[in-house]
């Protein structure tokens, strides 16, 4: 009895203290995954797409596939800080993680694309990147028989074109979405999958006079599909601005997704953090930078013990591993 | 800022001198514009109308407008608070969020 009321003492407490805590259905995911209806998911299409995703026929050198820098067994980045591109060029930004970008309604650390099927065949033709000709692209697939039949089969009448070769991409990245990660099994119940610690730091996370960082962090996908400048120390990149030259873009980039984030260090858009602990120091500062800083973001004066809860916290949104099967490519 | 805002106010009022221009709140909530607490897409008002709007939601918003009839930034400001334009010339204008692009709407104003 004593014990229950001390709970719902907590509890009331607990509830008062975290402003915005999001009702728990916010973090489940969503049943379906969205695709358009010029492009509904198939088992062919996600096939080809596959194929494709991992061909490193598809870049200039023949040497790089997407999956070079959306590595699977780097939780589809590359453990770089900066990608590395055609003729070992070093890029300017971080790879991010492909996972979730099926729930994204923009793409890109500055969101200039708007669809999976916008975006994909930008890296191809990017010099930077895969250096390839899209023309000759289509030329190459077109004289190899296996894929012929493959987007026969993927997007009957249509043949193999830029088109195609795009919304197949997209359709397998729809594919790679989260696995059920210690954290969701929290969430639907179960007390044991995640520590008291991890509970805390969540508790912090969501609330809005410790971390805040649901304000821009939110929902299942732990993203805004928003944009923000957080204060990163020396960064020289417009960012979002580039796109929309409204100034509270200055230096904005869009908040990434959390889930599987113990696979995608270094972090931020230019890898400049290489742990989860730096970037939790980070906010804890209140950023670097104060020059069109997101007004979010201030001094947190969070305790060692608070930041190390939210990093255990962060840690719980890693899912099941994936099974990722290599394909065999068409020839 | 202030002497945008100062320049709003005035064509307000001069506006407002004229043939009895109305007031309209749209609140910035859940990340969506709403009026009347209805997501709000399309909104049809009249030369010299005000559209106040109002952030709801715990984090800040901004709206902004690059249309060819009303260009305006009112920057990004906390929950609670709301600023307000005036609409003088008839057309459209795309309302939009930089923070939030899902955040748009279009005001046609006759
Ligand atoms: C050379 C490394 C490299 C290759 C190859 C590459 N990417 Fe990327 N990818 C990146 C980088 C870097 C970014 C971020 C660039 C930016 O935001 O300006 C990115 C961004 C993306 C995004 C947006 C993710 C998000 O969260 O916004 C998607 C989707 C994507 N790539 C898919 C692909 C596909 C499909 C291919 C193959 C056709 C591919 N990439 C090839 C490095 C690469
Ligand atoms: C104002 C919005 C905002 C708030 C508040 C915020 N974040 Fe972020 N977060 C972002 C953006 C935007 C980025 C990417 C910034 C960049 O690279 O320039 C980011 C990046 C990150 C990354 C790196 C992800 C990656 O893949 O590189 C982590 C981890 C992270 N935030 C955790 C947190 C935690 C923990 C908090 C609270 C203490 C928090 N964030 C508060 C917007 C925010
Ligand atoms: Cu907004």
């Amino acid at each position: 009895m004593k014990s229950s009321m001390m709970m719902t003492v907590m509890i009331g407490l607990l509830l008062s203290m975290n402003l915005q805590a999001a009702p728990k259905e916010d973090y489940l995911r969503p049943e379906k995954v969205p695709a358009p209806a010029s492009n509904k998911i198939t088992p062919e299409r996600v096939e080809l797409g596959k194929a494709l995703f991992f061909d490193p026929r598809l870049s200039g050198s023949n040497w790089i596939s997407c999956a070079t820098c959306h590595n699977p067994a780097l939780g589809w980045s590359d453990g770089l800080p900066t990608a590395i591109g055609h003729g070992m060029k070093v890029l300017g930004r971080a790879t991010p993680t492909i996972l979730n970008t099926a729930y994204q309604r923009k793409q890109m650390w500055d969101g200039r694309f708007r669809s999976l099927e916008d975006q994909a065949l930008g890296p191809i033709a990017a010099d930077v990147e895969m250096n390839q000709d899209l023309d000759e692209v289509v030329a190459e697939l077109k004289v190899i028989p296996g894929y012929v039949s493959m987007f026969e089969k993927a997007y009957p009448g249509e043949g193999v074109s830029q088109a195609t070769i795009a919304k197949a991409l997209a359709s397998f990245e729809r594919t790679v979405v989260s696995t059920e990660a210690p954290f969701d099994r929290w969430i639907k119940g179960d007390e044991t999958a995640i520590s008291e610690s991890a509970k805390n730091g969540f508790a912090w996370f969501e609330d809005g006079s410790k971390g805040n960082c649901a304000a821009c962090h939110m929902g299942f996908n732990f993203m805004d599909d928003g944009f923000h400048n957080v204060g990163l120390k020396g960064n020289q990149d417009a960012g979002r601005f580039a796109e929309v030259p409204v100034p509270v873009m200055k230096g904005a980039f869009k908040t990434p997704t959390l889930r599987d984030i113990t696979l995608t260090a270094p972090y931020m858009h230019n890898g400049m953090y290489a742990t989860l602990e730096e970037v939790v120091a980070h906010y804890n500062r209140g950023g670097d930078t104060k020059d069109n800083l997101d007004p979010n973001l201030k001094p947190l004066n969070l305790t060692a013990q608070e930041q190390k809860d939210i990093v255990e916290f962060l840690k719980t949104l890693t899912g099941e591993p994936m099974v990722v099967t290599v394909p065999q490519l068409p020839q | 800022m202030k002497s945008r805002v100062i320049i709003l106010l005035g064509s307000l009022l001069l506006a407002a001198g004229g043939a009895g221009a109305a007031e309209y709140t749209v609140a910035q909530h859940n990340k969506t514009f709403e009026k009347d607490g209805v997501k709000v897409e399309k909104m049809t008002i009249k030369a010299g109308d005000t559209v106040h709007f109002k952030n709801m939601d715990p984090w800040f918003h901004n709206v902004f407008s690059l249309s060819d009839i009303k260009t305006f930034d009112l920057g990004s400001y906390p929950q609670g608070q709301q600023k307000s334009v005036v609409f003088d010339k008839p057309g459209t204008a795309e309302v939009e969020c930089a923070i939030h692009p899902q955040m748009l709407m279009e005001l046609e104003v006759q």
